[in-house]
């Protein structure tokens, strides 16, 4: 298979080759990778009353001189205000939550998929996939009717008497996690259930045959098998989740502070585009790491596929 | 036996029963309670459609909605060339210069949080709008963003389906004397037809929903769907919301379901479900 897809590469004329490549090569680096450059460089920039409201880098001078203004008060700035730290931390403690609490519910489901019969296999995935496919912002409103005051979640423990008084469930961290989770879970489930799927169960069965407890065959041989789809799972929820602003903004309070809402806030609200570049630059530092891993862990299982 | 291990049968029965209300409560109460004739939202009064009376109605959504529609239509068409290429590139051309950070820069929008993509990708065209008096924020704008970020979901269905088409077919087309142009055009293209359906289906849709990306790059006169009810539910719960969301649900819910069955039924045949999958939006290669 690997030396048919060689020959097929080398058939085709080197030149022919290259222009098919250049094009879509040529969209991502124009649409994708410069803007990043474009960020960084509005983040050395200060805002001024103008359109577009920063100040220029490069400024030619009398003399046909090229001035270079740079100016790092916008990092300086942002590392030293604690509302922004604040945005940092809490967002780091959103998503790492989410990741745990995601993989909490999202293994055991996987793992009732893949050892299903495998002609359900396909629609219990369509069922997860599913929710993925409409809306988010429409389900993620949904849940303000659920979980507000005279939600459906009080009105039911209400009429059957289990509380008496409305629970505040709704503009809180917790209603915050429940949003990040349910939005979050397939992006756990399905990375997982692909790991779990390939499993060799034969390795279960000589754990078994060797006298193991089903428990302890789970311990010693499934849980670290799937280690790269846990940490794939993982790094898929963590990565969007860090960023993410419309869960925050609908069912967080009115205090919520994320990099998401610090970042749109300074960017609509304020229209400080320096100061609300340097916040995306601090964010896409935090997340190269991440981001490297994910490749990192995809690489090697396209290489086992 | 395997049997005996899975005792805990019963458990993971449960969590699955458990994940599937999670995930279908919110979305079935919304249908719901778009049919109640209340204006408090959650609290049931009796059955009425006025809501939906109520929507066509309305100028602003109307509109909205056509412009997204637009939208949707323009960058699934761009999305499913440039992901078709990307596709093609990343299964059958193993080894070129730059293949890796070609294949990291297609997939990256599937995780990158959506506000760095909306801001870096206004700033460019902001910045391109002063160097070269172009483009304009406007659908346009709207329309090169969705397509940058809907690629790679096309491009991973793409690769699903090459990878299950055996390369020897194309071979054989070539040791006849086709050209490799003629040999994707007339054999490896017909072959990509589902995936190419199912592509653009699932570009369409995450066109139809983004909000962020849109939020940023769009114009003063480009205001689209999800940014008019996004303005409208910030205030709070919305009968008139409730009602164009089961419209939306059920619009794009068909939209997609086309475009993901197709994938899962084809794959109830074949042994290897997830690799023929078309319907998973995560990559599982690189």
């Amino acid at each position: 298979m690997k030396a048919a897809t060689q020959l097929l590469c080398r058939l085709l004329p080197r030149q022919s080759r290259g222009w098919v490549i250049a094009g879509p090569y040529l969209w991502f680096l124009v649409f994708f990778l410069v803007p990043f450059v474009v960020v960084l460089k509005i983040s050395l920039s200060t805002a001024e009353v103008a359109i577009p409201p920063y100040a220029p880098l490069f400024t030619f001078g009398d003399e046909g001189t090229l001035n270079l203004a740079m100016h790092f008060g916008n990092f300086a700035y942002i590392f030293s205000d604690p509302q922004y730290i604040l945005a940092y931390l809490s967002s780091l403690h959103y998503a790492a939550g989410t990741a745990i609490i995601t993989l909490m519910i999202g293994y055991p489901v996987a793992y009732a998929i893949a050892t299903s019969k495998p002609n359900v296999r396909p629609m219990l995935l369509m069922l997860v996939i599913m929710p993925f496919w409409t809306s988010f912002l429409i389900r993620v409103y949904a849940w303000i009717g659920i979980l507000k005051q005279n939600g459906l979640i009080n009105n039911f423990l209400m009429s059957i008497g289990v509380i008496h008084e409305p629970l505040n469930i709704l503009n809180n961290q917790f209603s915050i996690y429940v949003g990040m989770v349910y939005a979050y879970l397939p992006f756990m489930i399905l990375p997982l259930y692909s790991n779990l799927e390939k499993m060799d169960h034969s390795l279960l069965e000589a754990a078994s045959d060797l006298g193991a407890k089903p428990f302890r065959a789970f311990l010693s041989i499934t849980l670290p098998l799937s280690l790269p789809g846990i940490v794939a799972g993982s790094l898929l929820v963590f990565i969007p989740a860090v960023g993410e602003y419309i869960i925050p903004t609908l069912l967080g309070g009115a205090d919520t502070l994320t990099i998401g809402t610090v970042l749109w806030n300074e960017f609509f609200g304020n229209r400080d585009w320096p100061v609300a570049s340097t916040v995306a630059v601090a964010l896409i530092v935090l997340l190269v790491g991440p981001l490297m891993l994910l490749q990192h862990y995809q690489a090697k299982e396209g290489e086992k596929a | 036996m395997i049997g005996k291990a899975l005792r805990g049968r019963g458990f993971l029965r449960f969590m699955m029963v458990l994940a599937m209300v999670f995930l279908y409560a919110p979305i079935i109460s919304i249908i719901v309670y778009s049919f109640n004739e209340s204006q408090l939202v959650t609290v049931w009064s009796r059955f009425s459609t006025k809501w939906y009376g109520a929507l066509i109605q309305d100028e602003q959504i109307l509109r909205a909605a056509k412009i997204s529609l637009e939208v949707a239509i323009m960058s699934a068409t761009g999305a499913l060339m440039v992901g078709t290429l990307t596709g093609y590139i990343l299964t059958r051309f193993t080894r070129f210069k730059g293949r890796t950070m070609f294949s990291g820069m297609v997939m990256a929008p599937l995780v990158m949080p959506e506000i760095i993509m909306g801001i870096s990708m206004l700033l460019l065209f902001v910045g391109m709008e002063q160097l070269f008096g172009w483009p304009h924020r406007d659908v346009q704008t709207i329309v090169i963003a969705h397509i940058t970020f809907s690629t790679a979901f096309v491009s991973v269905v793409v690769q699903s389906r090459l990878q299950g088409i055996d390369v020897s077919v194309e071979e054989a087309a070539m040791d006849l004397g086709a050209r490799p142009v003629t040999v994707f055009f007339l054999i490896t293209l017909p072959l990509m037809i589902p995936a190419l359906v199912s592509g653009w289906l699932l570009a369409f849709s995450l066109s139809l929903d983004d909000l962020v990306i849109t939020a940023f790059v769009s114009g003063p006169g480009s205001t689209t769907l999800p940014m008019v009810i996004f303005s409208k539910v910030r205030l709070g719960l919305n009968p008139e919301i409730n009602a164009l969301a089961t419209v939306v649900i059920l619009f794009i819910g068909l939209v997609s379901g086309i475009g993901a069955f197709k994938g899962a039924f084809k794959s109830l045949g074949s042994k290897d479900a997830v690799a023929d999958d078309n319907a998973v939006p995560v990559p599982v290669t690189n």
